[in-house]
């Protein structure tokens, strides 16, 4: 059994509509050192895999299929034993 | 000929009854509700995905009801040609099918917007909208996520192909950033594919249908699916 742990981002370039608003509640709370905040997504769930790299391919296609979408979003993820 | 519509029921839908109601009760053709764990069609000639929350909108607006059962034979009826209308939250389906490309983005308000809007027909090349007979159209919009995105080659491709079909416009017809509610590039409010036989819209024309609502731009859309698919 194996924990995973996924992060989507959304790319870079692309606007972040709820980072702005975040950082613009921050600037009111007087944080003025904040800058570029983005807001993404942290997932986590349980693979039970006889192996690891059977584990890694599923948490690549979960993700890449289902928890982000490739045309405006990343993903990393990370895989420890649970 | 009496065209059948196909009206796809996810959980969270909260439109397929004014759909239903709008195609079959104000405008007089068949419709059959389509439960989204069936994958039968039941010979219907246009799909309708509506409106909604599917899901509750959870991960992203319409990830999940992608992979409703229902969904792989709309894909496949669409693949062979069969007509499909994503509104509002059904655009936001078929972008997360890959039926449409792009993507859905909150508004850049994040506001939530219900209002009445003005749309600039661009192209009256598709069935959706060979007989409109006006140049614009007014018919709400009602979304949180409305912010239509796509790289720079995708929006050359739409431009280039002619698939903007609704552009967020004055009620003169100008289409200018200050009328956008919504910061979609190119004020985009409905696309269709290359092949123009799946069109996805933000506004609601099922909401605009019902005379007595004293707004009817919305079946114009409808009439001209009726009169266009069968020939």
């Amino acid at each position: 059994m194996y924990k995973a742990t996924v992060i989507v981002k959304r790319r870079p370039k692309i606007l972040d509509p709820q980072g702005k608003a975040a950082e613009q509640g921050a600037k009111l709370l007087g944080f003025n050192n904040v800058s570029k905040t983005r807001i993404g997504k942290y997932i986590e769930f349980f693979v039970n895999t006889p192996t690891l790299e059977e584990a890694e391919k599923e948490v690549k296609e979960y993700s890449e299929k289902l928890l982000s979408n490739p045309i405006m979003e990343d993903f990393e993820f990370k895989i420890e034993k649970a | 000929m009496k065209p059948k519509f196909g009206v796809v029921v996810f959980p969270g839908s909260n439109c397929d009854h004014d759909a239903y109601f709008a195609v079959k009760k104000i405008l007089g053709y068949d419709a059959e509700f389509l439960w989204h764990k069936e994958t039968d069609l039941k010979n219907s000639d246009v799909i309708i995905l509506p409106g909604g929350f599917s899901y509750g909108d959870y991960l992203r607006t319409g990830s999940i009801a992608r992979f409703s059962p229902i969904m792989n034979s709309v894909i496949d009826f669409a693949n062979k040609g069969g007509y499909v209308i994503g509104i509002c939250n059904g655009f936001q389906i078929l972008l997360e099918a890959g039926l449409l490309p792009g993507a859905m983005q909150q508004n850049e308000s994040l506001k939530f917007i219900c209002e009445d809007v003005y749309l600039s027909v661009k192209n009256k090349d598709t069935v959706f909208t060979k007989s409109i007979d006006t140049e614009i159209l007014k018919i709400p919009i009602a979304h949180g996520e409305g912010n239509y995105f796509a790289d720079d080659d995708t929006l050359k491709e739409l431009e280039d192909n002619e698939q903007i079909v609704f552009q967020y416009s004055s009620q003169d017809n100008n289409i200018d950033k200050k009328y956008n509610p919504n910061g979609s590039l190119l004020n985009i409010a409905g696309i269709v594919n290359k092949r123009k036989n799946v069109l996805g819209m933000m506004p609601h024309p099922e909401r605009s249908c019902d005379p007595i609502l004293r707004k009817t731009d919305g079946q114009k859309i409808f009439k001209s699916i009726a009169e266009n698919i069968f020939n």
